[in-house]
């Protein structure tokens, strides 16, 4: 367990802000005590300081996981965000998909979304911005990239993919043993 | 005839012990009846004659005259009158008004007996004996007491007018004519006969719930559980020693006849509603919409759904993705509410796997605080990991220890400790049918060696002088009194600590006394749940409050000794100071001795043992290789380096000295 480098941190910081932009800034200073970003097994956790010293009193090999894991650092050290990152990019999406119900399944499922299946959309979402999805009844998805903006989604026809999957609740059941 | 049968039935009826029988083992009375004709083997009427004066000797010295004054002559009835004056008037008048007199006596033992052992035979097997509740009522105990007392079997018979004599006849004759062991083994083994099987069960337990009136001559209640436990064995798919552990546990037949059948049903399922992310009203909204029909589970919790028949998968609908529940038993909502966690407290949770304890704990800390959440396995880690995501949980540590570990990582470090332990499993058997016959002795006895190291592990963690807390709840789901009482009774001895009310509503106490075992009795606290009582898995559930973290046991010798070196005196078991050579060669003797008996005692142990000498298990422990990092292998590290130059140069120096 270590804090990130700069580097990391930059590579952290980056992803985060293509989901939530700004709010970047929330997630580091909050309100409710100190939270910090540390490296756990090429994995990046959140947490408060007061759980990070806890967790620091078990030995680095069978400390699985504290706080939440946001994602994890490739061979290639680019980061990857995970599924279980999802309870803090939802509440502070900048731009997000709500999907039908029978889109829904699809997605959950793993595959991309196609404009037949989107509702709503938030308006001026460029391509290559990443979103949250959410059901129609506001409950988060999972997440992924655009692969139109919102203009062009418009003039699209049904069977266009609007969103590319990147991450979704269905991951829990379908590989529980990758996630962390 | 058929007015008295009915008061009889009544009466039983008003034992109070009437518990409906199972309709497997009902009997056709006509069947019965036709029976205990045909091997009838009453004693005459003139024997009876001669009893009579016998037993009333026997009787009016014990002061219990009233409950021979049935078959009495006028005379003798008299006699019994002038030593109990007191009950003149009801003995004066005709033998109908005896009648009703004898029924109001409430503790006429007698005739309950007789009129238990009629509403057996009307259908209802296995009431047992109208004994007091604290009594322990052993349809299977060992003992044979009761044969050597053929006089007393007599008497409920002798009591009868002789009007009814040949009713009674029927009743209280042996009817079933048991077969030997070897028969019914050879039987089980050439062509198991389901209805043959049933039937011999239900005709054993009907002999065994009133064994001196129903016995056959010459067969003792072994001869009988012999029978019986190879059928059971059969019936049901059990093993011996698990059919004769339940045995134990549910000595009364119809009891166990009914623990046995729930364990061959499934329990409902139930899910539980994260209070993290959602509310239950909202949530059964959501499940209902989906084609899940599910109500509140019970009236204790307010968390619990039951799931009575839903059109898509329970375990993957969006709701649950969402982490909106967790599928769990409701027997797991009882240890989480006896811990009863507080927010901002320390939480361990030592048996972690899956999350669904873990992570209702975390929803009543309301995701404050510190939750360790460990487990042993690896592999079972991961679902830890993914349902703690899944939940919403962010106050959790999961960490893959011993939980034998933990005090040392964090000793006296925790505000409250839930300690599921690992267990025989005895309890869910409808969910996992290979405990029926992959359990034996050696299983059980492992599992509560591990149980007790664990509860003390478990103990140690647990912070004293916490303001808030102080408390372990020891839960298992297995209904073994080795496993639960056994080891909660170890804890107690072993260090400074008391049991306390679990808050629970439902549940039934705890043994303080089980068999021939005597545990503390506070140990009435804990409770135990059965699926054929509660609808829930076996289970057991335990308090405990820390009093302080100051270890006992063992502590009080050591001062003594301490003592008595520092004044120079004897020690107070006699023992000579150390110092002197015969005291050594005492103590060595002494040590072997009493390593000898450790030895002892540890092989024939049966998980009840109150000394608590555990033997210790070497469990290979997960080593972490230390990663040797490149520099230290190609020896180019600091230190490598100079040493290296250091033997060099010393070489150097020693071979130009030479050179000299």
């Amino acid at each position: 367990m270590r804090p990130l480098t700069d580097q990391e941190t930059e590579a952290v910081f980056t992803k985060l802000a293509n989901y939530i932009g700004d709010n970047v800034q929330r997630l580091v200073d909050r309100s409710d005590g100190e939270y910090c970003f540390r490296l756990h097994k090429e994995r990046v956790y959140y947490c408060s300081e007061f759980l990070l010293k806890k967790a620091a009193c078990i030995a680095r090999e069978p400390l699985l996981s504290f706080g939440t894991c946001l994602g994890k650092f490739t061979k290639s050290r680019k980061f990857h965000l995970h599924i279980t990152a999802l309870d803090y990019l939802a509440p502070y999406s900048k731009s997000r998909i709500w999907l039908k119900p029978n889109a829904e399944q699809q997605f959950l499922y793993g595959n991309n979304i196609l404009k037949s299946g989107v509702a709503r959309m938030t308006e001026g979402t460029p391509s290559h911005q990443g979103v949250i999805v959410f059901s129609m009844n506001d409950t988060p998805l999972g997440f992924g990239v655009t692969a139109k903006g919102t203009a062009d989604c418009k003039r699209a026809d049904p069977t266009a993919i609007v969103l590319l999957h990147q991450a979704d609740l269905g991951e829990y059941l379908r590989n529980e043993s990758f996630l962390t | 005839m058929k007015k008295k049968q009915n008061g009889v039935k009544s009466r039983a009826a008003a034992n109070g012990n009437d518990s409906p029988a199972p309709s497997k083992t009902k009997l056709k009375p006509e069947k019965l009846k036709k029976k205990q004709n045909g091997t009838s083997k009453r004693p005459a009427i003139d024997d009876q004659e001669n009893v009579v004066p016998a037993l009333f000797k026997k009787k009016a010295g014990t002061g219990k005259p009233k409950k021979l004054k049935k078959g009495q002559t006028l005379e003798d009835a008299e006699e019994i009158l002038q030593q109990n004056p007191i009950k003149k008037g009801s003995l004066d008048k005709t033998k109908k008004k005896k009648k009703s007199v004898r029924e109001l006596t409430p503790d006429d033992e007698d005739m309950d007996m007789t009129g238990l052992a009629e509403g057996k035979s009307l259908g209802l097997p296995g009431l047992g004996e109208n004994d007091s509740d604290d009594e322990l009522i052993d349809d299977f105990g060992d003992s044979d007491d009761e044969e050597s007392l053929p006089e007393d079997a007599d008497d409920s018979e002798d009591e009868k007018p002789s009007k009814e004599e040949s009713l009674q006849l029927n009743v209280n004759m042996p009817s079933y004519h048991l077969p030997s062991v070897e028969d019914v083994e050879k039987e089980l083994k050439t062509a198991p006969n389901l209805e043959n099987m049933k039937l011999r069960i239900s005709e054993v337990l009907q002999v065994l719930a009133n064994f001196k009136v129903r016995k056959e001559e010459g067969k003792s209640r072994q001869d009988y559980v012999e029978v019986l436990v190879k059928d059971l064995c059969a019936y049901y798919g059990y093993n011996e020693y698990l059919i004769r552990k339940f045995m134990d546990l549910f000595p009364k037949g119809a009891e166990l006849m009914e623990f046995l059948d729930a364990n061959e049903q499934a329990r409902p399922v139930t899910i539980r509603t994260n209070t993290l992310k959602t509310k239950r009203k909202e949530l059964a909204k959501a499940l209902i919409s989906r084609g899940v029909n599910v109500d509140p589970a019970a009236k204790w919790t307010k968390v619990g759904l039951v799931v009575y028949d839903s059109q898509v998968p329970i375990g993957a609908t969006p709701e649950y993705l969402a982490g909106h529940y967790m599928l769990q038993g409701l027997s797991s909502f009882l240890p989480v509410m006896a811990l009863a966690p507080q927010p901002n407290e320390r939480v361990l949770d030592m048996a972690a796997a899956p999350g669904g304890k873990t992570s209702h704990i975390a929803a009543l800390m309301k995701n404050t605080g510190v939750l360790f959440a460990n487990d042993p396995n690896m592999v079972r880690c991961r679902a830890v990991i993914g349902n703690l995501h899944r939940l919403g949980v962010n106050n959790a540590i999961v960490s893959n220890l011993d939980g034998l570990e933990y005090p040392k990582v964090q000793s006296q470090g925790f505000d409250r400790v839930l300690l599921d332990a690992p267990c025989s499993g005895t309890g869910v058997i409808w969910k996992d049918q290979s405990v029926k016959t992959n359990k034996d002795s050696q299983d059980v006895q492992r599992r509560h060696t591990l149980q007790r190291q664990l509860i003390l592990a478990a103990l140690d963690a647990i912070d004293a002088n916490s303001p808030t807390g102080g408390y372990l709840v020891y839960s298992t789901c297995s209904v073994l009194a080795e496993e639960n009482e056994a080891v909660v009774n170890y804890a107690l001895t072993k260090r400074h600590c008391k049991l306390v009310p679990t808050g629970l509503e439902i549940g039934v106490e705890g043994y303080t006394k089980f068999r021939e075992y005597r545990f503390h009795p506070t140990l009435s606290l804990t409770r135990r749940f059965y699926p054929h009582v509660h609808n829930i898995d076996g289970f057991f559930v335990a308090k405990i409050k820390k009093l302080s973290n100051a270890k006992t046991g063992g502590t009080q010798l050591k001062d003594e000794r301490k003592e008595a070196l520092e004044t120079g005196e004897e020690l107070p078991d006699g023992t000579p100071l150390p110092g002197s050579n015969a005291g050594r060669k005492k103590q060595k003797l002494k040590n072997m001795e009493k390593h000898e008996q450790k030895v002892k005692k540890m092989t024939e142990d049966d998980g009840f043992n109150t000394k608590g000498d555990i033997p210790h298990v070497k469990r290979d422990r997960p080593t972490f290789k230390k990663r040797l990092n490149k520099r230290s292998l190609a020896k180019t590290s600091g230190k490598a380096v100079r040493q290296k130059r250091r033997k060099m140069m010393e070489k150097r120096g020693r071979g130009a000295a030479h050179a000299e």
